[in-house]
């Protein structure tokens, strides 16, 4: 890249469209916006089943009486994610150090890392939550919690873990191998080496992936509902059953949206920053 | 069992009598709700166009199973959990018998016929006159065959494990305070939020399978279903279970209904002996009899 943006607004105007005054590119993507939109828009409004459609997707009425419910449900799937959120960044990390150690003494730990990693990016998040949510309790073990709340949690932290593992992993790998070898020559032990040198700019290069995998956990904390817990999902679900009415769904969507989006952005904003701390070179 | 239907003709009596039964019922009056000893009632016995003159052929499956059928092993029904249905005993039996009554039919005219479920409410010849096995009236069944006005209709019913505390519930109240899963979307989860209320959210459940799980492994204290569901939960797959109690949904259940071939003339005279039943107490006391106490399955209210 030749010219490396310096400041937001440079980046912005290309966003929009580059060449030009700043204000003239904005109203452009305005006008250019609307049209695209309005047409949009008219074409779905005029389409044939637009009034059974917007009765059963869109019902304001039924949106206000579900939304309240929907939204106390919701809080379940936000305390889910918050605490699979941390157990993972953990976790994860834990699984993949263990796979980056190096020397055929940690092959079986390595090993049992890179199966662990395959499993359960394997298997279905569906099938797991179903698998632990049901197949645990069934053992009747005592001192184990029955709680398909606490079981379908330990299966996304399961599932998110494995693909969080790999992220960590490539920004371990990321790091030069030099860095290591300096960090050893200036007296650090392997695991100081890891853990001041290694691991600090790993974590800083995965940032985003990282985030982007917790935008697909948020939205599978639904998946907890299969085995019995009233989240968001279960509670539209229950809306739409009593009133024949999609729109509790539309409710529930509009909840893990407004989580997302956020997120999403935030995202976004770190890469921002990432590349222009990197190409500016000095920032940093 | 007595016979109250009238028979006016004294040619069709002396042809019943000459088909084996006893003759004598010739002078009884009519109960049946026909009005009167009219000639003309298509739903006198020697009206009746049966499969054999004189006899009733009813049919159900074969294993005919608790608590439908109760008599234990016999005739054709054999095997360790089968039922014999000459015995009169059980709620399909006992609903069977009392409708035969009703037509006219002693017991001893009864005969039995072995029909696969699934062949019951299909097209073509038929080898019973009438025919149960928890057939529940449905509008593309209605299109095979002629289904009577429903004999039964499902209530709902609460599953527990045996020995645990909700077994000692005895009302609807007490039921309020335990953990309860249900089937999503169906009339047993509408009657857990508009009949019981509990305290706590139930669970939901995409299939019954996965609440019936979710029993075993204790995550919840009472499974919520339609009674016959609630019966095999309880006693057959998986068992070890105990129905806690019983009560009225808020429609929308399962209604069964007696099958009969297509278009037969005995369907008016059976959905006749069936409010009969129903209008006298009959079948309600069928149904407490064999659904309730012998099961051990209280009416909650």
């Amino acid at each position: 890249m030749t010219d490396a943006p310096s400041s937001a607004g440079d980046r912005r105007s290309r966003i929009l469209g580059g060449g030009g005054g700043a204000g003239r590119n904005v109203a452009v993507a305005l006008v250019s916006t609307a049209v695209v939109f309005t047409a949009l828009g008219l074409l779905v409004v005029n389409s044939s089943g637009w009034e059974e459609v917007r009765q059963k997707f869109l019902n304001g009425e039924e949106f206000r009486t579900w939304f309240p419910d929907v939204l106390s449900a919701f809080w379940l799937d936000v305390k889910i994610f918050c605490v699979a959120e941390v157990v993972i960044l953990a976790f994860a990390l834990g699984i993949a150090v263990l796979r980056s150690l190096p020397g055929p003494v940690f092959f079986p730990i390595r090993a049992l890392a890179i199966v662990y990693t395959d499993i359960f990016r394997g298997v279905p998040t569906i099938l797991v939550v179903y698998i632990l949510g049901f197949g645990v309790p069934g053992l009747q073990l005592s001192g184990v919690s029955t709680d398909p709340v606490i079981w379908g949690t330990v299966a996304l932290v399961l599932v998110y873990s494995a693909y969080v593992a790999e992220v960590y992993r490539a920004g371990i790998e990321s790091v030069h191998p030099s860095q290591e070898a300096a960090a050893r020559s200036l007296g650090l032990s392997r695991w100081q080496a890891l853990r001041f040198v290694i691991l600090p700019q790993a974590v800083r290069r995965v940032v985003p992936p990282l985030l982007n995998d917790f935008i697909g956990l948020q939205k599978d904390t639904a998946l907890v509902a299969l085995i019995g817990p009233v989240e968001a999902f279960r509670q539209a679900d229950i809306g739409a059953n009593a009133d024949f009415n999609y729109t509790p769904y539309f409710c529930a969507a509009v909840l893990f949206v407004a989580v997302t989006v956020p997120l999403a952005r935030f995202t976004d904003w770190l890469i921002a920053r990432d590349r222009r701390r990197q190409q500016g070179g000095r920032a940093a | 069992m007595r016979t109250f239907l009238a028979i006016a003709a004294t040619g069709l009596a002396l042809l019943a009598a000459a088909c084996g039964s006893s003759g004598t019922s010739s002078e009884s009056s009519s109960a049946a709700g026909s009005g009167g000893s009219n000639a003309a009632d298509p739903c006198a016995k020697d009206s009746l166009q049966t499969l054999e003159p004189g006899k009733l052929t009813i049919s159900t499956d074969n294993p005919a199973y608790t608590p439908y059928f109760a008599g234990g092993p016999g005739h054709e029904w054999k095997g360790e959990f089968n039922n014999d249905p000459y015995a009169d005993k059980g709620f399909e039996d006992a609903v069977a018998y009392a409708v035969a009554d009703r037509l006219g039919f002693t017991a001893d005219e009864v005969t039995w016929t072995v029909t696969p479920f699934n062949q019951s409410f299909k097209p073509g010849p038929k080898n019973f006159d009438y025919y149960l096995a928890q057939v529940s009236i449905t509008p593309q069944r209605q299109q095979e065959v002629d289904l009577s006005d429903p004999y039964y209709a499902a209530t709902q019913a609460v599953v527990g494990l045996k020995g645990s505390p909700i077994t000692k519930a005895k009302s609807l109240a007490d039921l309020k305070s335990y953990k309860l899963g249900v089937e999503i979307g169906t009339t047993s989860a509408d009657a857990i939020t508009s009949v019981i209320d509990p305290d706590t959210k139930p669970n939901y459940y995409n299939r019954t399978r996965d609440a019936t799980q979710a029993l075993n492994n204790g995550q919840i204290d009472g499974l919520v279903v339609d009674f016959p569901t609630a019966y095999y939960i309880a006693f057959v797959d998986p068992g070890g279970g105990t129905v806690v109690g019983q009560f009225s949904g808020t429609g929308g259940e399962d209604q069964w209904g007696l099958v009969l071939d297509k278009d037969s003339p005995l369907t008016p005279c059976v959905d006749q002996a069936i409010a009969s039943l129903k209008s006298d107490g009959t079948l309600a006391a069928i149904e407490k009899k064999w659904l309730s106490d012998i099961v051990g399955a209280p009416v909650l209210h």
